[in-house]
């Protein structure tokens, strides 16, 4: 009953549920894509260095504790409401797992391994793109999809300070009692965490060279 | 081949140096046994030469060339590095692995190919069965095979090998030295050997050089190690059964008479050691063999009175080394 009231919801305001998942996937998408940028190269180069790496590491274990709703909530203050300060804030929560994971996954490489690739003329940009980075790739990619599903659900309380979003739906429903609006907004943002939960399962399990 | 004069090289935060002043020659195509107690700083002098470290003091000359003016990158494509993890790359065929250097070389790809299979044939891995395994799929004697195929691809006239061999069972260890001896007599290597056995060292160098505190004691052929340690260090080194490792390096052959009176019952290959024959005789009881060559036709006889001479000779050798 519920489900067919939420449905009938979206047909009729078909251009409002279209929007706010556009912007939804967008946000999601391009904190993600920030993310990866930033973290993973730095995950990368921080695993080859001794000083910086411990500092780091035990920053983003800090940040991965945070709640979503809280580092949306410090954003505010700073930089008001919208969709960048959203940005802003998903950008952060995905940094952590991302960078963790980078790092993690370089430093487990055998050692062995690297100074047979060093001993055999290897420079050392060619030990990382052709030695430590596919070698990691399965641990860095895990990293990626727990930023995904974090984002994706993350995104949701983007509505809280103005990023629109699925959320919307969910504090207009929660906020006037009307759970069917609610459930136009809660059914899709499950389906979307789902979702990429399983694209970057795929995509790890695809790029994760055949010998490993 | 290789030069090394006064190499000195210290690790920060240690008080002493971990090579203290070493100067060794290596002639061309030659096998040279690095060998002393851990921390001697035999792999450390090793890992110099392809500048994986770089020395604090000294020359290290390859080839004429001073290392320090080569770039290290393409120093270390000219040198073949086994070590004794193997290190082979996960994520990579066996193909892909052996032909390491030549792509870095750029070689083109098909002699890069044509290559890799000789290789995985030199070093008795069928390339038909192996080419496109992965080093998960291997026993660990077949990943050292790989590693030692891997280090000869591009040809290179120096190898430097860390205890290749000692993280194998020692049955597969005595194959692979064997075998790879053999693979040596074919291909005129300039070869550096570091390991911690002592048997390993007489049998696969041409000569050792036993290090102490990051300097050499003692830069001899086995035989001249064996028959005359410079120095109580180097005796209990090489162990108290010096006298047996001798025999191990003469063969039956070598300390055979011409055959006069019955033939022994018993017999040995030309090619046996002395030590082996010793062995046959006291499990025997005999104090006599026929030594056979390959076509199973008596060539001499063995008494136990001969082996006995061998030794004794080393003996007087060492006291004729000690007045020298």
């Amino acid at each position: 009953m519920l489900l067919i009231e939420a449905w009938q919801f979206i047909l009729a305001n078909p251009g409002r549920f279209f929007g706010a998942l556009a912007t939804h996937v967008a946000l999601s998408a391009s904190a993600l894509a920030l993310a990866i940028a930033i973290a993973l190269p730095t995950g990368v180069w921080l695993a080859g260095t001794r000083r910086a790496a411990l500092l780091a590491i035990a920053a983003a274990n800090i940040g991965r504790t945070l709640p979503s709703l809280a580092v949306l909530a410090l954003v505010m203050p700073l930089l008001g409401t919208g969709f960048m300060p959203s940005l802003f804030a998903l950008t952060l929560l995905a940094l952590p797992p991302i960078l963790i994971n980078s790092y993690t996954a370089v430093r487990q490489v055998d050692p062995d391994v690297i100074d047979a690739a060093r001993g055999m003329g290897m420079t050392r940009a060619e030990v990382v793109r052709k030695v430590e980075l596919p070698i990691a790739t399965p641990v860095i990619f895990a990293g990626i999809r727990t930023a995904a599903v974090q984002v994706v659900s993350g995104a949701v309380l983007a509505a809280y300070i103005g990023g629109g979003g699925l959320g919307d739906f969910i504090t207009a429903g929660i906020a006037m009692m009307a759970l069917p609006q609610l459930l136009v907004g809660a059914i899709p943002a499950t389906l979307l965490s789902l979702g990429a939960d399983r694209l970057f399962g795929g995509l790890q399990r695809a790029l994760t060279p055949k010998g490993l | 081949m290789i030069d090394i004069v006064s190499l000195v090289k210290r690790f920060p935060g240690t008080s002493r140096a971990a090579v203290d002043g070493l100067t060794l020659s290596i002639a061309d195509g030659e096998v040279c046994v690095l060998i002393g107690p851990s921390g001697c700083g035999k792999t450390t002098t090793m890992r110099i030469i392809n500048r994986l470290l770089e020395p604090d003091g000294g020359t290290v000359r390859v080839g004429g060339r001073s290392i320090m003016d080569i770039d290290p990158v393409s120093l270390r494509r000219s040198i073949g590095y086994v070590i004794q993890q193997v290190g082979l790359f996960p994520h990579w065929t066996i193909a892909d692995n052996v032909a390491t250097v030549p792509r870095l070389l750029a070689w083109d790809e098909a002699k890069t190919t044509a290559r890799t299979d000789e290789l995985l044939t030199l070093v008795g891995m069928d390339p038909r069965a192996y080419r496109g395994r992965f080093p998960r799929e291997l026993s660990g004697g077949q990943k050292q095979r790989v590693g030692v195929a891997r280090a000869l691809a591009a040809d290179p006239p120096v190898m430097l090998m860390d205890e290749p061999f000692g993280a194998l069972d020692p049955i597969t260890r005595t194959r692979l030295q064997d075998e790879f001896l053999k693979i040596l007599c074919e291909l005129n290597k300039t070869i550096v050997f570091v390991t911690h056995d002592i048997d390993e060292a007489i049998k696969m160098g041409d000569r050792v050089a036993i290090l102490r505190d990051g300097a050499l004691v003692q830069y001899d052929t086995p035989e001249k190690i064996l028959a005359a340690p410079v120095d109580p260090f180097v005796e209990s080194f090489v162990g108290a059964d010096r006298a047996l490792k001798r025999l191990s390096l003469i063969s039956a052959d070598d300390a055979s008479e011409r055959l006069a009176g019955a033939l022994p019952s018993g017999s040995i290959n030309a090619q046996a050691s002395l030590r082996d024959a010793l062995a046959q005789m006291l499990e025997s009881g005999a104090d006599a063999l026929a030594v056979v060559d390959a076509a199973a036709r008596v060539t001499g006889v063995l008494t136990l009175a001969s082996i006995r001479a061998h030794t004794r000779l080393a003996r007087s050798a060492d006291t004729q080394a000690m007045k020298t």
